[in-house]
């Protein structure tokens, strides 16, 4: 092969053409991943500002550590299901896997009354696809989107001399979050029950239901107890009381909730978890949810799963609210980041558990 | 200079067609596994139906590319960087396929449903549900992409090295 000689300078500049392609998609390949972009909020800035605010992390949840697995059932009435061709709302008998948890960071915190509570459910129909929901008692989120979600985390981290978040840094978050206040205000002065069996659990996020037509239908949901509901009494118990009066509860007799869809009037905000909807909102109830049976984390089948809200059958589909999508990611994160650690026994251990089913038999 | 003997047009198609997957593909990945939103939950909706299309055709281009007759790396070309050609295009066949299978493992693994198209067609899983598999493929699964991701950047300078320097027509054959 002959070429003529080619000048110095065209060959640096051919060298430089070699060069540029290459380096141009890398430098657009650093900006997917963010390195030009230090304000975005990513997964792994989320679980740095949640190990920051304490999270234990070593195979726990990175946030709601502290649970314990249930299953059991859920009837639809029958009520919703002109509204959503889920098989949820039209089945009976449909499996449910679910689990408890108090809303922190750290699986061996002492309970305490005014801790968020959760209930997260998987129902799993025998012929149709899975649907998984995760709640909190709490009537609405105070977080709007992903920046907020960061702020908070961030405004949660621990001071070393105390072991506390700092006050002056959550005074701070409200001052700088005014349109969080009133959603801040409505969980302050919220209902608090005795414990998990009596206690109320809300979707937060808003979904849209969808009719075998096409119809769609914006709700919030929520899961109200059949039991007799007590205030809690202020008074904190020992370390794990609430799990302990769970176990004991569910071993007397199964516990069960309403599934109350809300559906959105005109002027509820849809795509904001902070806003309250109007309370004269047409409600439904969609059916009988049903758990009778109890089992630690450890082994249980709670625990090798996350109860991402997107995980969605046919007949439901997400909102516009971003905070879905910052649940979905950070609990795929979380998942993927305990499932590689070591972990230590949950704090509700199998013979805790098993001590009620003792003194029941 | 005798002009060397093209890729068959079928391969021509499939290469450039995949490129484009391949590269938007890398991007989509990286730029939703680093992110929360608001495009987070319809990045990965496109990540799944995307990802089995390059299986799908990453394994109809591999039984194309073994029965297709293709040109001869060139002979003046020094020895390790032919042997350099071969082995990474060996390593690109094999991400090209190995990706998606473990992003299909992982997410069985994971005990996540995989809708490949809307909320009603899914996959079926391939493995069993493991966490710990899981947590091991889902890390795979970037390391991987990262390897993938350098290679694609050694080949497209492989090919402006061939197209721009060494003006030995390989270049030519693919385009």
């Amino acid at each position: 092969m002959l070429q003529k000689p080619t000048r110095p300078a065209m060959l640096a500049l051919r060298w430089l053409g070699v060069g540029a392609g290459p380096t141009a998609l890398a430098l657009a390949f650093l900006w997917a991943g963010g390195c030009f972009s230090p304000a975005r909020v990513t997964q792994n800035r989320l679980m740095g500002e949640l190990h920051n605010a304490g999270s234990y992390g070593h195979g726990f949840r990175r946030a709601h550590a502290k649970g314990v697995c249930v299953s059991g059932w859920f009837d639809a009435s029958g009520d919703a299901a002109h509204l959503s061709q889920a098989a949820v709302f039209h089945e009976q008998h449909v499996p449910v896997i679910g689990r408890f948890a108090l809303a922190v960071g750290q699986p061996y915190m002492p309970d305490s009354g005014t801790t968020v509570r959760s209930m997260a459910l998987r129902f799993m129909p025998p012929d149709a696809q899975e649907w998984r929901t995760g709640m909190n008692d709490p009537p609405v989120l105070p977080l709007r989107d992903a920046r907020d979600v960061s702020d908070f985390f961030a405004s949660q981290q621990i001071d070393p001399a105390t072991g506390k978040p700092s006050p002056a840094r959550t005074k701070a978050f409200g001052l700088t979050h005014p349109w969080l206040k009133s959603a801040a205000e409505k969980n302050a002065h919220r209902f608090i029950s005795s414990g998990f069996a009596d206690d109320t659990f809300h979707s937060l996020d808003s979904f849209v239901l969808v009719a075998a037509d096409g119809t769609k239908t914006a709700v919030r949901w929520t899961m109200i107890p059949m039991q007799p509901v007590k205030p809690g009494d202020g008074k904190t118990g020992d370390h794990d009381y609430l799990f302990r009066t769970l176990i004991g509860d569910i071993h007397e007799r199964p516990l069960q909730w309403h599934l109350v869809m809300t559906l959105a009037d005109a002027h509820d905000v849809i795509n904001d978890p902070s806003q309250i909807w109007a309370l004269n909102d047409q409600t439904i109830d969609a059916g009988t949810l049903t758990l009778n049976s109890i089992e630690s984390e450890d082994g249980g089948p709670c625990t090798g799963i996350t109860f991402d809200p997107l995980v969605l059958p046919p007949g439901i589909q997400p909102s516009d609210d971003p905070i879905l999508q910052v649940r979905s990611a950070a609990y795929m994160r979380s998942f993927s980041l305990r499932s590689g650690e070591k972990r230590s026994p949950s704090a509700v251990t199998p013979n805790l558990i098993q001590t009620y089913e003792s003194k029941k038999s | 200079m005798t002009r060397m003997a093209s890729f068959p047009l079928l391969s021509r198609v499939l290469h450039w067609f995949m490129a484009v997957m391949i590269l938007a593909m890398l991007f989509i990945g990286l730029f939703m596994a680093s992110s929360v939103g608001p495009n987070y939950h319809r990045l990965v909706t496109l990540h799944r139906p995307l990802g089995i299309a390059i299986l799908v055709l990453a394994i109809l281009r591999l039984g194309n590319r073994l029965r297709s007759s293709i040109p001869p790396i060139p002979n003046d070309l020094p020895r390790l960087l032919r042997r350099a050609a071969t082995a990474s295009h060996i390593l690109l066949y094999g991400l090209m396929i190995a990706l998606p299978l473990v992003g299909w493992g992982m997410l069985s693994a994971g005990g996540f449903p995989i809708p490949l198209w809307g909320q009603s067609v899914l996959l079926p899983p391939i493995l069993p549900h493991n966490p710990v598999l899981w947590s091991w493929l889902r890390f795979a699964h970037s390391i991987l992409a990262f390897v993938l991701f350098g290679l694609v950047l050694a080949h497209i300078g492989a090919a402006l090295f061939h197209g721009l320097i060494r003006r030995d027509g390989v270049l030519r054959t693919m385009v």
